[in-house]
């Protein structure tokens, strides 16, 4: 057991326990206090259940029947400040060095999968790529050679099946909701609230920030302005900011 | 038998039948990219890698590759439902998406698998977009390697490993990565490969392909200082006008003389001819070692091998080199003409041997690499310049405009293009041996030979190595022939264990079926039923020769009474004959 959850480690439980009492009350249930959000079961091939199958009980073929499985016996389980998407690709770029590259498939296929998330994850995926994703994930599973290539697109499944709305935000808002994907995000000054003073302009490592010819009611210098091309999505402004000026969006 | 459907026809077949070949016997042709079969040879590459095969079986979870699944009784199969072909589709697309794409510049355009099956699946966009796979490219003196195009179809590596024993070849990284390459990924130059070219025969696409030496032949005949000899291989005529839409087995040995002569070559001579040199030389030799033996000689060496196959040469140097005695110092047919070109015909026509250039048309890729051996050169200048393939001269042909179809018969010139039906049959597995034994016989026994036809060791079919006694006057001579270097390997290793069947002679050829199935020769795509058209016709060509037998060649005849004076003698010793070379240290450093 792994992941956002307060007691980590290696447990041992009876078939047919439910996954809302491993989490909630041998794990302890999310860190911080935070929502649960997924629970990805069998290790990297497994799939991703949601909250809505948190009353499953563990066992071979209902883990299947929600969409995952038993696999290795691990979980990993998430909470808000995970985003889905990523959460798949960093499967898929796990299973794209297991493969052993015998079929076309597994071999080609997981690269294009782990390719096609990086796209939409950086903010550069539209509708038909996720058709395409869809599309692929499921001829891999169908075609491919031995059980790594058959389980490897679970995730992308399962999460798209789970997670559809977060995908389309993706793709259609270019939002990351879990604030993971850092090509996403867009840092702004709030050029009522800046003073001017300049300082988150030194520590941008980028120079992705420069002044305005705006000076705002009540202050003396104009206010700051962030370049979002430049910008690296460090963070090292926000820090910096005395004033609160600077926000993630 | 086993009863099923596929696409709903019944099918009957026996157990242990796989899917694809129980639907090609309902008339169903799945496609395929890695599978590859030369039926009745023996060669069957079964990776189940490639996918494009994948059919739907009822109640079955997932698709299954036809090449690989055997049938079942009762299974029901559907070869073109949407899903079997949306996957088909896809996995096309993808392999693809991993390609160069690059036909127009690519060695196999036009003879491609994986082209043929994007046209047959109408690939019209390749919607995945990414990195491409990619390895530096590589050279033998006959072997390029592009594996930027490569489909692990794994096809090279059945042959490299199984059929020839050589494993030169094999699956090297993993995932994307995944390449076919010799071991320690060191250059195939520098590792086990003998040349012999079959992976190249059997590769799907441009991964693997001949080097190509059009450009230097097309320069020397447009060079006004030299004179230039072509040379033409018992195989290639029984073949070279498939290139040009005739069937498998047409002999278009006239129309081939007669398209080179329009291509330039100023002396179109016969590779032929200097088989027939070759069965007096290795004959005689052979003879000599008989009779040794008889008169009590415990050295003598023998079984005797052939050694008129580069790619075998290459072999035995690499593997058996305490066994370089054993087979004949006969030079190879190639190099047999080279010499004779180079030395007695450039002095004929009164030309210094460097302006004159010697082309061979071979089925062949070692004998670029053959051609090109240092013993073979006197002061740099070798004795044949260039070996092209058959491939390679029907290229030629077509960019000169020309169409072996239009060309009329023509004879090959003199004095070295006369050749008897002994010399024909080098071609085919089987054939130098029948050829040598028409010739000693009559030579050791003083009479003709009962009957010319040695039919025992004739055919690509059947048995991996084929055995027959031959009666020489109360001597039983006991000979062997085989192809595939996996089968020579366990004849050679039969000798190292001192030679428990008795053999006398032996003949050994790289090629699945011989030279008709060099890695020169037009693509087969695995049917072997062209080799047998091939062979065939090899037999056709040697029964309607006036003369059969090699020691009856007057031009032959003529060359030992005015040049070389007897077989073996001290004239052929240094021009004819050759010594092998310990090779073993590339083979040792990859143990
Ligand atoms: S599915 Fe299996 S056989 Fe195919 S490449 Fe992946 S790991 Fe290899
Ligand atoms: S996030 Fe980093 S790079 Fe972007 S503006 Fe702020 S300091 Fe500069
Ligand atoms: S290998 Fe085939 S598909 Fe690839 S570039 Fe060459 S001809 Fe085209
Ligand atoms: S040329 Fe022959 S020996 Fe060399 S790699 Fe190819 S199949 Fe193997
Ligand atoms: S080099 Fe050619 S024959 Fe070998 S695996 Fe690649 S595509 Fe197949
Ligand atoms: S069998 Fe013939 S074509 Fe093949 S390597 Fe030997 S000589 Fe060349
Ligand atoms: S042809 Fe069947 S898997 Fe390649």
């Amino acid at each position: 057991m792994a992941g956002q959850i307060n007691n980590v480690g290696l447990i041992e439980v009876p078939m047919g326990i439910t996954l809302r009492e491993i989490i909630y009350e041998i794990g302890g249930g999310i860190k911080g206090g935070r929502q649960f959000k997924a629970v990805q079961t069998g290790g990297p091939s497994g799939g991703c259940l949601t909250a809505k199958h948190l009353d499953t009980a563990i066992d071979y073929d209902s883990l299947v029947a929600a969409g995952s499985m038993m696999g290795s016996g691990g979980m990993v389980v998430m909470d808000e400040t995970s985003c889905m998407p990523a959460i798949a690709k960093f499967y898929l770029e796990f299973t794209c060095e297991e493969s052993c590259g015998k079929c076309s498939p597994c071999r080609i296929g997981n690269k294009r999968l782990c390719e096609m998330l990086e796209k939409i994850t950086d903010g550069r995926g539209t509708m038909e790529d996720l058709q395409e994703l869809r599309n692929l994930a499921a001829v891999i599973k169908d075609t491919a050679l031995c059980g790594l290539g058959q389980t490897s697109p679970n995730p992308v499944l399962s999460t798209l099946d789970n997670f559809w709305d977060e995908y389309v935000e993706h793709v259609v808002d270019k939002k990351c909701r879990a604030g993971v994907c850092k090509k996403l995000m867009r840092y702004e000054i709030d050029r009522e609230k800046c003073i001017g003073c300049g300082k988150c302009a030194k520590g941008c490592p980028a120079e992705a920030i420069t002044r305005t010819d705006y000076t705002a009611p009540g202050h003396k210098l104009a206010s700051m302005v962030i370049d979002s091309e430049k910008c690296l999505k460090c963070g090292a402004c926000i820090g910096g900011c005395k004033f609160g000026a600077i926000s993630v969006k | 038998m086993i009863n099923l459907t596929i696409d709903n026809k019944p099918v009957q077949v026996e157990e242990g039948t796989t899917i694809l070949k129980a639907a090609r016997q309902a008339g169903i042709n799945i496609p395929t990219l890695c599978y590859f079969e030369l039926n009745g040879m023996k060669f069957e590459n079964k990776p189940g890698g490639c996918r494009v095969c994948v059919v739907e079986v009822k109640g079955r979870k997932n698709l299954a590759p036809a090449c690989a699944t055997d049938c079942m009784e009762g299974m029901e199969v559907f070869t073109h439902s949407a899903r079997v072909i949306n996957a088909r589709k896809t996995v096309v697309e993808l392999i693809l998406s991993d390609h160069p794409n690059d036909c127009l510049q690519c060695e196999k355009n036009g003879d491609c698998e994986l082209q043929a099956l994007a046209k047959r699946l109408g690939i019209k966009e390749i919607p995945f977009k990414g990195a491409q796979s990619t390895y530096r490219k590589d050279a033998t003196l006959s072997v390029e390697r592009d594996m930027d195009k490569c489909v692990m179809c794994r096809r090279c590596e059945t042959m490299c490993n199984k059929f020839q024993s050589v494993g030169a070849l094999s699956g090297v990284n993993r995932g994307f990565q995944a390449v076919v390459a010799p071991a320690f990924e060191q250059n195939l130059g520098d590792s086990s490969c003998v040349n012999c070219g079959q992976c190249v025969q059997v590769c799907p696409v441009g991964a693997l392909t001949l080097v190509d030496n059009i450009g230097d032949v097309m320069k020397a005949i447009a060079d006004p200082t030299k004179k230039v000899v072509v040379q033409t291989a018992p195989a290639v005529r029984v073949a070279l006008g498939e290139e040009f839409g005739m069937q498998p087995g047409e002999i278009v040995t006239g129309k081939m003389a007669a398209a080179l002569r329009r291509l330039g070559f100023d002396y179109v001579f016969d590779t032929d001819w200097s088989a027939d040199l070759t069965i007096m030389e290795e004959g005689t030799e052979l003879l000599g070692r008989v009779k040794s033996f008889l008169a009590g000689d415990k050295n003598v060496k023998l079984p005797l091998f052939t050694s008129c196959c580069p790619g075998w040469v290459t072999f035995y140097e690499k593997n058996f080199p305490d066994l370089l005695d054993y087979p004949s110092t006969a030079k190879s047919p190639q190099q047999m003409f080279g010499a004779v070109a180079k030395n007695y015909f450039a002095q004929k026509i009164g030309v210094k041997r460097e302006d004159l250039v010697v082309v061979s048309i071979m089925p062949c890729l070692a004998k670029k690499s053959e051609c090109a051996r240092d013993e073979f050169k006197v002061n740099g200048d070798p004795d044949v310049n260039f070996s092209l393939t058959t491939r390679e001269l029907a290229h030629m042909i077509k960019q000169c405009n020309l169409d072996l179809n239009d060309m009329p018969e023509e004879d090959f010139d003199s004095p070295l293009g006369q050749s008897t039906g002994a010399a024909v049959i080098f071609g085919a597995t089987g054939g130098v041996m029948e050829a040598a034994v028409r010739t000693a016989y009559e030579i050791y026994c003083g009479k003709p030979l009962p009957k010319i036809d040695l039919e025992a060791v004739r055919g690509i079919y059947g048995d991996s190595v084929r055995t027959a006694t031959v009666d020489f006057n109360g001597l039983a001579v006991k000979v062997a022939i085989c192809y595939g270097l996996s089968n020579a390997r366990k004849l050679m290793e039969e000798v190292r264990n001192g030679n428990p069947n008795g053999y006398h002679f032996i003949e050994v050829m790289a090629c699945p079926g011989g030279c008709i199935g060099g890695a020169g020769q037009p693509y087969h795509h695995g049917h072997s039923d062209i080799i047998q058209k091939r062979m065939e016709a090899t037999y056709r060509e040697d029964a309607g020769k006036p003369i059969r037998k090699s020691h009856e060649n007057p031009d032959i005849i003529a060359i030992y009474k005015e040049y070389y004076g007897e077989p073996c003698g001290h004239l052929s010793h240094e021009q004819l004959h050759t010594h092998y070379f310990d090779k073993s240290d590339k083979i040792e450093a990859t143990k």
